[in-house]
């Protein structure tokens, strides 16, 4: 076994950046099959998804459903920052992109939060 | 080697510990950390304290360096777990606290104490086409590049590595995968996929565009961060992934 790094060599944005993408990128793509299976009720009639919906008209529900659109944020804004670095003139590691992507993702959370108890 | 000068308490230094607290990796895989009390001095390296240590309390100690002033590439270590070269990292700057941990580079093979087998490290620049085949011969003339081009800057930005490493030893998709073939060779093809002089072009996309290639990089950026010479591989990682990708869609990879 060769040696291996521990945090002290990832303390910079760019890491965290990659965390975050990683993990709501495993996050959304573990809800996907759940989002399918949701939306197949249709398959069995209006009553039967409506039914289903109203199930789902619950405080939990709603705080993942907060989650999801916060991690939704997130991964699109550092997609978007992953696509400007492979695509565009280089430009550094973009870390700009970074606090803004942090920023979108708690102005969207609030936001959905705001319409949520409004 | 010219005694240093002894460091002494004044004004400016005076929050500084007289004695240093180093703990230095001795062993090969497997192996452990030796604790050492290292006079403190001034304008001290990193290195210096590594000299110290083999040359006054413990010649055994195994470790690598050639130049001392950062051009050589070979006294890289694991310094308060961050890879680093030695030579031109003053101890002020990365142990406030008068402790120093010491180790080998990580995602090398361990000989002994802080000395790696770099030859894995060196068989990926070669993997990546690392080598420059010109067509020319010494009888033709110079070729003629223009600093200002797209292509000479860009290699510009990427020539300067001196094989310290540092990028290899900090990117934990090395750590991942094996075969992975690293930020340095990867910059080192980048810098000859922009050299207009060269023939192999090719060829050398084929040879980072595989799985263990460019499109392995999860950008990351340690390697960009912690390079001491500030070369940002991930540019050249993402500018070999772009042609890669520009490459397959006309059928050239």
């Amino acid at each position: 076994m060769m040696r291996t790094n521990d945090f002290r060599a990832r303390k910079h944005p760019a890491y965290w950046a990659f965390l975050v993408h990683r993990v709501s990128g495993l996050a959304l793509a573990a809800f996907l099959p759940v989002h399918f299976w949701a939306m197949g009720q249709a398959i069995y009639g209006e009553a039967a998804l409506d039914e289903f919906i109203r199930f789902t008209d619950r405080a939990l529900f709603k705080f993942g459903e907060w989650g999801l659109v916060v991690l939704l944020a997130l991964h699109m804004m550092g997609g978007v920052r992953l696509l400007l670095i492979e695509f565009r003139p280089w430009s550094g590691l973009r870390k700009n992109w970074i606090a803004g992507a942090l920023g979108f993702g708690a102005a969207a959370g609030m936001a959905f939060a705001l319409a949520l108890i409004g | 080697m010219a005694k240093l000068k002894q460091w002494r308490p004044n004004k400016r230094n005076s929050h500084m510990s007289t004695n240093l607290k180093v703990k230095v990796w001795r062993g090969g895989e497997q192996g452990s950390f030796a604790s050492y009390d290292v006079p403190r001095q001034g304008s001290q390296t990193v290195l210096d304290v590594v000299t110290y240590i083999q040359r006054h309390l413990d010649p055994s100690l195994s470790y690598r360096f050639a130049c001392r002033v950062g051009m050589c590439g070979s006294c890289a270590m694991t310094v308060n777990g961050v890879a680093r070269w030695t030579c031109r990292t003053h101890v002020a700057k990365v142990a406030a606290d008068g402790r120093l941990e010491i180790a080998p580079l990580s995602n090398l093979l361990v000989i002994k104490d802080l000395t790696t087998d770099m030859s894995e490290f060196f068989d990926k620049w070669a993997r990546a086409k690392g080598q420059f085949n010109g067509k020319q011969t010494r009888h033709d003339d110079f070729a003629r590049v223009d600093p200002n081009s797209r292509e000479r800057i860009a290699a510009n930005a990427g020539i300067e590595c001196i094989g310290c490493g540092v990028c290899y030893a900090s990117c934990d998709v090395v750590s991942w995968r094996a075969d992975y073939l690293g930020p340095a060779a990867l910059n080192r093809a980048w810098t000859l996929v922009n050299d207009v002089r060269d023939t192999q072009r090719a060829e050398r996309l084929r040879a980072v565009a595989g799985d263990a290639g460019c499109h392995a990089c999860h950008t990351q950026g340690s390697c960009s961060e912690h390079c001491p010479k500030q070369i940002e591989p991930t540019a050249g990682i993402a500018g070999l992934k772009y042609l890669a990708a520009k490459a397959a869609i006309w059928g050239e990879l």
